[in-house]
């Protein structure tokens, strides 16, 4: 064990605060999920790109960095501190992105991957349906096959992205006469294709942050079928393994808020009633580090060679609960000023972030739902980490 | 930047693992409690053989010269099975104390030296425990009075014995009078001495507090799988599987936590406060709620005095309280946060670099 940067780390940190000081936009960015902010989005993924600080794990051949995990946790440590843009291509570059590597021939690679790395094509997730949250194998939207094309009809739902994305990333069955999580496959579909029709749905916060997507007679080439026929729910998997498991939700954003909290405590400290608000403080910057702790823990295991395992789902629920408890403390400082929304004419910083907490507490209500709600997490850590009995 | 054990720490720690489940069975430690001393010289003579009082005693002492850091895994295997023995105490408090004053004090050298070989025990006091532990085994006890640590004699201490909750637990109000002769320490090395002592002693105890809730859920799904009722096995509800996923959880974020405390006991000890507390407050909540949701997962059993749980529970009530309960720690910790030059963020975690 040692808990020292390299010079090589310390240098690499200064290298990309300096690149980010120097890059990093003076006026926050629109939201994403308004089509003004996702094309600014665009323009800043296309800024990365040029520095090439856009996918800093990938490898170079795939216009990466080759970064090893505890460069990426550094990374993201200077990225959340300069309080850079979020990554309005997540779905592509942290879940998509890495299974096309693993699973993609050379002509997807080529295809898809150089125009994700470049920033020119935005993705979308869609594997929900209706009938199919939690229970992903009960998935209907079916894709079957006549030549060299797949035909799509089905519905897809709560596809983050996808109102202004240009691709989306889904599991249909290909095989009609199949269950569960059998007869299943990964395919890539443009959202322009005629019979697509995205319909937006407004998250908590009146944008439009998700999207049902509506397959009619969609025709897609074959081509567009990443690994084989049938194998949907083992790519499906690896890529939720992807999601859950370090890369979805770096600790340095939890320790910017834990930061931003403490400041914000300090601001109210004198006006706050609720004795056990101090706790709630202490407690919310000890469980942020805690995250960060862990992370560089399994980054360091990972880099000798270890495997992530059931520790994915034990950081879903952490970090979920962790978002949860301290924008619900942030909420308890601002007390009768929590429910307004950002005031452009705040003459304080920490007034001018009122609004920004309350807008984060809007979010962090999603936390212990996607990506595998926080209820079928604490299964999956009860059966297969604790070898507790399935039935 | 590793933070790995090395495969030598986890090796070692995995064989220690199999003597102490060997040799620490329920049945023992339930017969320790109805003995004079409730210890055993035997399974003390035991852990001296396999070097474990020698660990930190300095190579020119006879012992091994190792650090907190190689110490901590193996006292979450004494939580895990709720030894009795002070070994803890002994080998991550008492030596590492002896050993900074050793340079300059003939006393300390030759205590260090018989800790190892096993021929001496000390018992340590400190202000934030009420009461010293063992030190009904100890041939000395080190005893604080202001900013200075005495070196006492047993024989010179009266010893008045408090019950614990936990049946294993010895503990003693102890009187005695300092004087000239017994100071080891005192003035601004006798405030680091107790700074330290007390970070040392919170450390060795967040690292049984998460053996023993690791000991607690590893029973209580073992007894969940077991046990039927409506014709299945009871763990198969789910809500007694978020029960236990919720402990896991507790731990495992408290592990790391407790790591970074122990390499900042041996390697930063001046920046090892936060760390510390960070643990201890950690471990106890981890404990606690595995206590409290093993006790619920058992029903009426776990209520009795005839199921082992109640080993494990009682430990961790006490020891969450030991070395500085929640409130001591939460309070060290919150000072620090609200301190306006306090340097924090993410790329603080592993303290300022660079």
């Amino acid at each position: 064990m040692d808990l020292n940067y390299t010079p090589e780390q310390i240098a690499f940190r200064h290298e990309v605060r300096d690149w980010l000081q120097a890059n990093v936009p003076a006026t926050p960015l629109k939201s994403f999920d308004t089509a003004e902010g996702f094309e600014q989005h665009r323009q800043w993924e296309q800024t990365l790109a040029k520095g090439n600080w856009g996918m800093v794990t990938w490898p170079k051949e795939y216009g990466g960095r080759g970064c090893n995990l505890i460069e990426w946790l550094i990374f993201e440590e200077e990225y959340y501190r300069a309080q850079a843009p979020l990554r309005v291509n997540q779905n592509g570059i942290f879940l998509l992105g890495p299974t096309l590597m693993e699973y993609g021939t050379p002509e997807q690679k080529e295809r898809f991957i150089t125009r994700m790395a470049s920033g020119e094509e935005m993705w979308a997730q869609g594997w929900s349906e209706p009938g199919a949250g939690s229970d992903m194998a009960a998935i209907r939207s079916k894709a079957i096959r006549e030549g060299d094309e797949y035909v799509l009809n089905g519905q897809k739902v709560w596809s983050t992205r996808a109102v202004f994305a240009d691709w989306v990333f889904c599991i249909f069955r290909t095989d009609p006469d199949s269950e569960r999580h059998h007869g299943l496959s990964f395919v890539l579909v443009p959202l322009d294709a005629p019979g697509v029709t995205v319909r937006p749905i407004p998250q908590l916060n009146g944008l439009p942050g998700f999207a049902e997507i509506f397959f009619d007679d969609v025709r897609v080439p074959v081509a567009n079928r990443l690994g084989d026929e049938g194998q949907g729910w083992n790519i499906a998997m690896a890529t939720a393994g992807f999601e859950r498991g370090l890369m979805l939700r770096s600790p340095a954003r939890f320790q910017e808020t834990a930061k931003r909290l403490v400041a914000l405590y300090r601001a109210h400290a004198n006006d706050i009633l609720d004795l056990s608000v101090e706790d709630a403080v202490v407690k919310s910057f000890m469980d942020a580090e805690a995250y960060a702790l862990s992370t560089y823990q399994t980054a360091s295991r990972l880099m000798k060679g270890g495997k992530i395992g059931s520790e994915a789902s034990v950081n879903k629920i952490f970090w979920s609960e962790l978002d949860q408890h301290m924008h619900e403390t942030a909420m308890r400082i601002l007390a009768n000023n929590a429910e307004l929304l950002p005031d452009a004419k705040a003459e304080t910083e920490i007034e001018a972030d009122t609004g920004n907490w309350m807008d984060g507490f809007l979010f962090a209500q999603s936390g212990p739902i996607y990506a595998g709600t926080n209820e079928i997490q604490r299964n999956i850590i009860a059966e297969r980490l604790l070898g507790m009995p399935r039935k | 930047m590793d933070f790995t054990f090395s495969d030598d720490q986890l090796v070692f720690c995995d064989n220690v693992k199999q003597f102490l489940q060997n040799e620490v069975t329920p049945e023992r430690l339930r017969s320790g409690w109805d003995t004079e001393t409730g210890r055993e010289d035997n399974l003390w003579q035991q852990m001296v053989e396999l070097g474990l009082t020698a660990m930190l005693v300095p190579e020119q002492f006879g012992g091994l010269g190792m650090s907190e850091l190689d110490f901590v895994l193996l006292a979450q295997e004494c939580g895990r099975v709720a030894l009795a023995e002070p070994l803890v105490e002994t080998a991550l408090v008492a030596t590492p104390l002896l050993a900074c004053q050793a340079e300059r004090d003939a006393r300390c050298a030759t205590l260090l030296e018989k800790i190892a070989t096993g021929e001496r025990r000390i018992a340590v006091g400190h202000a934030v425990n009420p009461t010293v532990s063992d030190a009904h085994v100890a041939d000395y006890l080190l005893m604080p009075s202001g900013n200075e640590f005495h070196l006492v004699e047993r024989e010179r201490v009266k010893l008045i014995p408090m019950q614990s909750v936990d049946p294993s637990r010895r503990l003693f109000k102890v009187e005695w009078r300092p004087e000239e002769e017994t100071r080891l320490v005192n003035g601004a090395p006798g405030v680091s001495a107790m700074a330290a002592t007390l970070n040392r002693g919170a450390l060795g105890t967040a690292a049984q507090l998460i053996g023993l809730a690791e000991a607690m859920v590893d029973m209580t799904v073992q007894y969940t799988s077991d046990r039927t009722q409506f014709g299945r096995a009871i763990g198969s509800n789910q809500a007694l599987k978020h029960h236990m996923a919720n402990c896991a959880v507790k731990t495992e974020f408290a592990k790391p936590a407790l790591y970074r405390a122990a390499y900042t006991v041996s390697q930063r000890p001046v920046h090892a406060d936060f760390a510390v507390s960070h643990a201890k407050v950690a471990a106890g909540e981890a404990a606690l709620l595995a206590a409290k949701n093993s006790i619920q997962s058992h029903g009426a059993m776990g209520y009795t005095w005839e199921c082992n749980l109640h080993i494990w529970m009682k430990r961790a009530w006490a020891l969450d309280k030991f070395w500085g309960h929640s409130g001591f720690h939460k309070n060290r910790l919150h000072q620090w946060l609200m301190n306006p030059n306090a340097k924090i963020g993410a790329d603080k975690t592993f303290g300022e670099q660079g």
